[in-house]
């Protein structure tokens, strides 16, 4: 036992995480699976119109923000990333903000489904519904931090349906062609909400189709987490360098329905379905915290208590906030005040914008794309 | 004052927007070396760097969707749609991120990104080198969309695009670039994307009009002064916003209002024109609202005479113009 002890001991030591680093990171998938089920819980309940999520992808998301500098970098999400997301900084509340479509989610202030996270300080950029027009965000992002010389590393996620969009591919050849500072996860979970991989992906092998973009792409077990770390943190040191952009498949399980408008079982197998929650990386990088002594029954007790506690209070809260007021259903179409579709002389033009910070200094970015402030 | 072409004038505008701020970068295809099919961006490659003039992949929904994520770091991209009839795979970049980007973040991120595109009929440009897609994009909340008609206002409204913190289609007509020519003051101004412009004072009709079809209005205009119409033309310049109060005065003045356009009539953009007459200056009609647009084919057909067909010019406006100050 002391010699199995020392070995795997040495696994995760050895790619520079400490104790501290994989506790933490055990939390943070075992609170974003708690928060996914009370999101679930909440919709079914009728407290929520609709739910989206990525129960069994929380592994290989905490793996891969863990490589990253969370104030930093960049991150461009989908509608699964809910563990990404919290690692990089958003709040239970803030996320359960958007699910009560309250008008102080972060997000969009009510005004998209839930499941499409954004958060301007935290360099999360705000996300739509059409799969795959994140990419060539991603792509622009990093083209951006490389003129400008900020050392920002971007990081985007998507699912393995979206791998078949024109954008998907475009931004690989983008981001190829100028060795962009970009990391591209896919998280293949097998099932674009009910079409299979085989259906999907030629080859049923996506990591493979980062050669023709001149970029290494590899497959990582989204049930290994400490491997999905391993394989990001590559990626990571390799854009760091200037060498440009890796494309990592996560191979993953789903465990939930697409959404909580889809009944997986009407188009899995049972068996599937059951063999999937035996791959949870809840469940097996818990067995890994246990044998390398880390996790005692006592410290994983006072985890979930926590982790509960939190996610009880975040409910409470994000539920006690107001709704948005339909007066404020024409704010922010653009930076400055005016009928929507018409000019009106008394209107403010909007000038010249102030001098931008790293124009001066060089230091990081400011404008994050020049959010109006208020409704001027 | 200078006297420059249409397209000199929006060469110089990028000189000096890329020159002022260092932000500013111009992607699409073949703007580098070669400085644009049409030579828009020439010059800049040399004088701003691969960098900061990048030759992009013949993909035309990553040029607006790199375009967009750019100005979401902190950059402020002119992106260039080789002809407008090639935007359509952006489409979704364009509608559904850098349109809704602000209204869906809550007003935490904005999109200041120019979308350029040269637009509208010219000789020989057949279904996929002539269309107008002014009305798809109007159509859309979050956008802006202008087409100048003249150079001094293709300098100061792509200036004011550029300082737009917005996301702006800048349509350019093609057959502008190299026939229309003004007087262009040399250094800094800008046009305020908004106000409509009227370029012709008179009293029997109100014509609205932009692009290419501002100036097929003048002339027809100057043609039926003789038989003693008077026609007022305004030059809409911005598409969205709108100049609502200077159409409504100019057609409570003349009391009758002609709109062109040359995008096929149905749904084209001049019906929201005649809407908006209609429901805010009915009282002052004397004549029902007329449109000249163009007919309702894909694209004006390449032969010469299916391209005569087509166009709308100087003569068939003039014949308008009449039958409306008849009515």
């Amino acid at each position: 036992m002391a010699v199995h002890e020392t070995r795997t001991a040495a696994l995760h030591t050895a790619l520079g995480l400490s104790d501290q680093d994989v506790l933490d990171m055990y939390y943070y998938i075992a609170l974003a699976r708690a928060l996914d089920d009370r999101m679930w819980v909440l919709q079914r309940a009728g407290k929520a119109m609709f739910v989206i999520s990525g129960p069994g992808h929380e592994g290989c998301q905490v793996g891969a923000m863990w490589a990253m500098d969370k104030q930093h970098d960049w991150f461009v999400p989908f509608y699964r990333s809910v563990a990404a997301c919290l690692v990089k900084g958003m709040t239970p509340k803030d996320m359960l903000l958007g699910l009560f479509a309250r008008a102080t989610d972060p997000s969009s202030g009510g005004r998209q489904m839930p499941g499409h996270y954004s958060h301007p300080r935290l360099k999360i950029l705000s996300t739509s519904s059409p799969v795959g027009t994140q990419y060539p965000h991603a792509v622009g992002i990093a083209y951006a931090a490389k003129l400008r010389k900020t050392g920002e590393i971007t990081m985007v996620s998507i699912g393995d349906g979206g791998t078949s969009q024109g954008d998907w591919h475009e931004s690989l050849n983008w981001a190829g062609i100028y060795k962009l500072p970009v990391i591209f996860v896919v998280e293949n979970n097998f099932y674009a909400i009910s079409v299979p991989l085989r259906k999907q992906v030629a080859g049923e092998n996506i990591a493979a189709r980062a050669a023709g973009y001149g970029m290494p792409g590899v497959v990582a077990d989204g049930s290994d987490v400490l491997e999905c770390y391993r394989v990001a943190r590559e990626a990571y040191e390799r854009a760091k360098r200037g060498e440009g952009p890796t494309l990592i498949e996560y191979r993953v399980q789903r465990l939930g329905s697409h959404s909580s408008d889809d009944q997986q079982e009407r188009y899995r197998p049972r068996e599937e379905i059951e063999a999937a929650r035996q791959r949870d990386p809840l469940l097996t990088f818990r067995a890994y915290l246990e044998s390398v002594g880390l996790l005692t029954e006592e410290r994983y007790q006072a985890l979930m208590a926590r982790i509960r506690r939190e996610i009880d209070e975040a409910t409470d809260a994000a539920e006690a906030e107001p709704l948005p007021d339909p007066a404020t259903a024409l704010r922010h179409l653009f930076a400055t005040q005016h009928d929507p579709a018409f000019y009106r002389p008394d209107d403010q033009i909007p000038g010249p914008h102030p001098p931008h910070p790293w124009l001066s200094s060089g230091s990081g970015p400011q404008g994050l794309g020049r959010g109006d402030e208020g409704d001027a | 004052m200078p006297e420059l072409r249409y397209v000199d004038a929006l060469n110089q505008a990028h000189h000096e927007e890329m020159a002022r701020d260092e932000r500013v970068v111009v992607l699409g295809e073949d703007v580098g070396r070669k400085g644009g099919v049409f030579g828009v961006t020439a010059g800049l490659y040399e004088a701003f760097g691969e960098e900061r003039v990048i030759d992009s992949p013949l993909a035309e929904s990553s040029i607006a969707g790199v375009a967009i994520g750019m100005a979401a770091n902190g950059l402020l991209p002119i992106a260039e749609f080789q002809f407008a009839d090639f935007i359509h795979p952006a489409f979704n970049q364009i509608v559904s991120e850098a349109a809704r980007m602000r209204y869906r973040s809550n007003g935490s991120y904005g999109c200041p990104v120019v979308f350029r595109a040269p637009y509208g009929g010219s000789h020989g440009t057949a279904l996929y080198h002539s269309q107008s897609v002014e009305s798809l994009y109007a159509h859309v909340p979050g956008l802006k969309v202008v087409a100048p008609s003249t150079p001094y206002d293709a300098k100061g409204l792509l200036k004011s695009a550029v300082r737009d913190p917005d996301p702006v289609l800048f349509l350019e007509h093609k057959r502008a670039y190299r026939i229309v020519r003004g007087e262009v003051p040399e250094g800094d101004y800008t046009v305020p994307i908004g106000p409509a412009a009227v370029r012709r004072q008179g009293s029997d009709l109100s014509v609205f009009a932009f692009g290419w079809m501002l100036h097929e209005a003048l002339r027809a205009a100057e043609a039926v002064a003789a038989e003693g119409i008077s026609a007022e033309v305004v030059d809409l310049r911005s598409l969205k916003p709108l100049d609502k109060e200077t159409i409504l005065a100019s057609v409570a003045k003349t009391n009758r209002a002609l709109i062109i356009y040359e995008d096929n009539r149905f749904c084209g953009y001049g019906a929201e024109i005649a809407a908006l007459i209609a429901e805010e200056a009915f009282d002052s009609l004397d004549a029902p609202v007329m449109r000249l647009a163009g007919p309702d084919v894909p694209g004006i057909p390449y032969s010469k005479p299916l391209e005569e067909w087509f166009f709308i010019d100087q003569a068939r406006i003039a014949a308008a113009m009449r039958r409306l100050a008849a009515y």
